[in-house]
Order: C-alpha cells, then structure tokens, then sequence
C-alpha cells in the first residue's frame, strides 16, 4: 500500500481546498438555477478577436513564440498601459503570462522566500493565499470593512508590516467586493511603502471596469513603479477568460526573474491566444475601446439595477465602482452567509457566493452581475422570496 | 435631459422595449418622472416609432415568405422618389421601404402567406406602377440575424455555474 499522505508536499496538503469549490459541487446539481455566482464575463469575446485567432491558426501559426511573447502584442501593450494608465514600460519590461493567474503566482515566486510574510487583502480572490503558501510564505490578511467601503487604509496596513513583510497584494478594483481605490486613496498606503523594500504586487484584472473615474494604478504613484508589479489581463476586459492571457510588468530585475521561471515552466503563452490578443489591442487602439466602453456602459446598469434591489429589500449593499460583483451584507438576516447562500440555492435556486470562500468574514455573498438584466431582475424577485421565508 | 441619457434610454430599448422607465431610470441613475417624460418626447417626436418584437416567422408558420425586391424607378419632377416610395409603401404587403444608393433605387421587403401571393403581388401590383422601371425578386430563405440579433442562437452560455 502507498501512503499517499507521506508522499503529498506537505506545503500543498496544508492549503485548505477551496471554498467556491465546495458550492460549485451544490450549484451544480440543480437544474435551472440562476447563477450570479459566475466570474467570468458573460459576453463572449468580440468576433474580430476570434477571427483573428482563426486566422493565425490557419496561416500556421502554431509554433512556440518567444518567452517574452510575441514582441508586436508587447509594443501594444505598451502603447495601452501608458494611454489607460500612465505607465511607460519598455516591450522588454512586459511579459506576456498564461492568464493574470501564472503572472500572480510568478510574482510571488520571484521574489517570496520560506517565512516571508506577504500582506493579503481580504476579502479577496481566492488564489492569493494558497500562491504565497505554494511558496513557503505566510499569508498576512488584511482585513477590510464595509465601513471604509473595502479599501485599505494605513491604519489596517501599518500594524501588519514587520522585517519579515516581503510584499502587499494590491487587488482593486477588488473581487469579491467591487471596492476600487483611487488615486488620492492609494497615495497614504504608497507613502508608507516607500520607506521600505515591500514590493507592491498589483493585481489589476479588472482596471477597465471601473464605473466611477478612472482607474489608477499603485505603480503610477510617485516612487512605486520601481516597486510595483503590474499584473493585468485580457479575460475581463476583453471577454476572454478561456483564452488564458495575461501579463506581467514591472523593472528589469524583476521581470528577469519572472521570465526565468516562465521560461522553464510555461515556456510561453499559446500563439494563438497571443494573436487574438494582438488583435484585441489593434482594433481597441482603432476605434478607441468603443467595445470596451460598450460593455462597461452595460455592466453599469446591470450593476445599478442589482445593488438597488438589494437595497429595496433592505440588505444593506455598500457601492461597488468596480468589477462586477455586489456583495450585500446579510447580518440583517441573522444568519451567516453560508447558510443563507446554501438555503437560498435550494429553496429558490439562486446560486451567490458567501463570503467565507474568499476570507474569514460570514456576513456578506458576492453577486456577480455578469448575466442578463432578466436573470438579474428573477434572481432579484426570487432573493426577495426567499427573505420573506425565512 | 442630456442628450448621453437620451442615448442610453434608446440604447437599452433597442435592445429590449419591455425595460419600464422606472427600470430604466435605476439603470442610468435618473429620476423615473424625467426618464418617462424623455420617453413620451421620444415618442412623439417619433424618434422611437412602434415596439416591435423580432419574431422568427419560420418557426411558426413555414409558407409565410418574406422577399427582397430590388425596384427601379423614374424620379418624377419635384417629388424625387418620395412621391413613388409612397405608391409602394401603402400597400399592406409590404414591410419596409429604402430608399438605396447603388444600382438600383428602392429596397421593398414584401411578406406573403405563400410564394404565390409575393409573386403576384409583385407582377400585378408593383411592377405596374407608372414610373416603375424594373423589379428584382429575391425570396428569403433562411433569416440568420434580424436587427442585432442572432435568430437561430447556438452560442449557449456555457461557462460553469460558480466560478472564482
């Protein structure tokens, strides 16, 4: 008989399995749910995007590219972090990932060492925690509220930071939240990381769905680029989530090490995703993210129609500006999030999410807007029952 | 009301006129009284015409025909093609009227119980019309998009239920 126990790495077998997991496992067993536990965008990519994959498939394009990634999707790359954000990277700066997920993981692998302390916002999405342990590091939350409307302060920062603090997760706007951080908001917590060599992993997915301003980037900030890595991706703002395709910026030190722990284990980002990418960027530079806008114009209504209607019933829903989930808090009900996400999926088929998948917090589930206004507007009707049950 | 809510208000009925004012003032975050008041101006300036709903015809009743016809006229003096178009547009078969740039002049979308009836139609009623030079009967024999919209839609949504 093999002991698996023995033979499983102990730093994996130690990170605990993960929460949205478990209500996948529940969700999926009902038939004709409505779901507003989704993460991903519910458009599908725009078809010049996909064409444009096409395209590159059929002229053969097939073939490893370069670790970096394909150099004319970095130039772009370039062109767009500067015109969105301000940023001025070099293409040798910018590495092209596999998702904004392998660039979050080589992030931390570059720079976390056993014992080394990484601040983690929380709530937050699930894969941070798990990534820092993967790497011997110890998770730090940092634990936000919906009295300062999720966002960090210096207050909750400072405390934490100790010789062993390695890094700070930034993750704004924020799933599961839909905080966001602005500039002036940002600037307190910049200023206590200049004094230090705590590094700034930013993770900024969803940047081009920010409904109130425009989004600002911690690397932006006076002294923080040479101490920010910049993690973004096409899957939100594009509607490309299955195509795995993101990217990495930061300094030449750093990006150096990332790229050698990409070039051994991912060699690069599939070709044709890095096409289609390519394409995303071209056309958005044309017509000046007209399909961007399009649908961040749409998620803003369907963001307005859903925390209004948490609020007419009396949960109380702070304001998410960015990405596209809700998260109304449940105290009112007095039940736990757990429990009322779990009887609420089984009496009225309604799938959210509790909060406990993404922290500690049992008061709040995260409601993903990223479906039809009619779902939206059902899920609604149906949540309003289920409250009056119980 | 400023003209980038007006905007908005025509772009969320386009795309579904059953979203009530009060709906569509929470969706754009303006006072429901203003949003039915731009509704009605909308209405009566006859920016927004008639609410329709896209009905795949095949479905339901598979004669029924629909066909394209490319007609060419003499313009009269004074009335240009309007006074022609208006000739053609009254008759109860006919679903639209174009006015073209190109080879021909106007583009009549017919609907008929059958083949036959579009057929007669157009040589019994249209093609006699004074001024009327030529037709060009196409039927339509499979509609794939109507007005934004996929009619026969397999793009299912196909993502998993509950996702990080």
């Amino acid at each position: 008989m093999v002991d698996y126990n023995k033979i499983v790495s102990r730093r994996v077998a130690e990170v605990p399995p993960s929460g949205i997991r478990k209500f996948f496992d529940l969700a999926s067993e009902m038939e004709d749910a409505i779901s507003l536990g989704v993460g991903e965008p519910d458009f599908v990519t725009p078809w010049n995007i996909r064409e444009a994959a096409i395209y590159s498939i059929e002229r053969g394009h097939t073939h490893y590219t370069s670790n970096h990634g394909v150099i004319e999707l970095r130039e772009y790359i370039a062109e767009y972090m500067d015109y969105r954000f301000g940023l001025t990277y070099s293409p040798g700066q910018i590495m092209v990932t596999v998702g904004a997920s392998e660039a979050i993981d080589l992030a931390l692998r570059a720079i976390v060492e056993p014992g080394d302390e990484v601040l983690v916002p929380e709530p937050c999405y699930v894969s941070y925690m798990p990534k820092v342990m993967f790497n011997g590091g110890v998770p730090v939350p940092i634990r936000m509220s919906d009295d300062e409307e999720f966002k960090f302060t210096v207050d909750n920062v400072k405390p934490l930071i100790n010789e062993r603090t390695k890094a700070i997760i930034v993750a704004f706007p924020n799933n599961p939240t839909g905080a966001i951080m602005t500039e002036s908001e940002l600037k307190p917590v910049a200023e206590l990381l200049q004094g230090t060599d705590i590094v700034a992993v930013s993770d900024e997915i969803y940047s081009e769905l920010t409904y109130q301003g425009k989004h600002a980037s911690i690397a932006s900030l006076d002294g923080m680029w040479e101490r920010t890595i910049v993690i973004n991706g096409f899957s939100k703002a594009f509607a490309m989530t299955g195509w795995r395709l993101g990217y990495v910026c930061a300094p030449t030190e750093l990006l150096d090490t990332m790229l050698k722990i990409h070039q051994f284990t991912m060699l690069c980002a599939p070709v044709m995703s890095q096409a289609a990418a390519l394409e995303a960027l071209r056309s958005g530079f044309e017509n000046n993210f007209a399909d961007v806008e399009k649908m961040r114009r749409e998620y803003n209504r369907r963001r307005r129609v859903i925390v209004d209607g948490f609020r007419e019933m009396g949960l109380s829903c702070f304001e998410p500006l960015g990405a596209f989930y809700a998260f109304p808090c449940l105290d009112s009900t007095g039940m736990g999030a757990d429990r009322f996400c779990e009887g609420l999926l089984r009496s009225q088929k309604v799938a959210c999410v509790p909060s406990t998948a993404f922290g500690t917090s049992n008061s709040f589930m995260r409601c993903s807007y990223a479906t039809s206004l009619d779902n939206i507007n059902e899920a609604l009707r149906r949540i309003k029952c289920y409250l009056q049950e119980i | 009301m400023t003209k980038e809510l007006s905007k908005e208000i025509l772009e969320i009925l386009r795309q579904d006129c059953r979203v009530d004012a009060e709906q569509i003032a929470v969706m754009i975050n303006a006072d429901p009284a203003e949003v039915a008041e731009e509704i009605k101006r909308l209405e009566r300036d006859r920016v927004i015409v008639k609410y329709n709903a896209v009905v795949n015809m095949e479905k339901f009743d598979k004669d029924m025909v629909q066909a394209l016809i490319e007609v060419r006229v003499t313009p009269q003096r004074e009335q240009g093609f309007d006074a022609l178009a208006k000739r053609i547009y009254r008759f109860a078969e006919v679903r639209s009227v174009y006015l073209v740039s190109g080879s021909y002049d106007l583009m009549v979308l017919v609907e008929g119980l059958d083949m036959r009836q579009v057929a007669l139609f157009v040589a019994e009623k249209l093609s006699v019309i004074d001024g009327v030079l030529s037709t060009a009967t196409s039927f339509v024999l499979r509609k794939y998009k109507e007005d934004g919209v996929i009619i026969l839609d397999d793009e299912k949504d196909d993502r998993l239920v509950v996702t990080a």
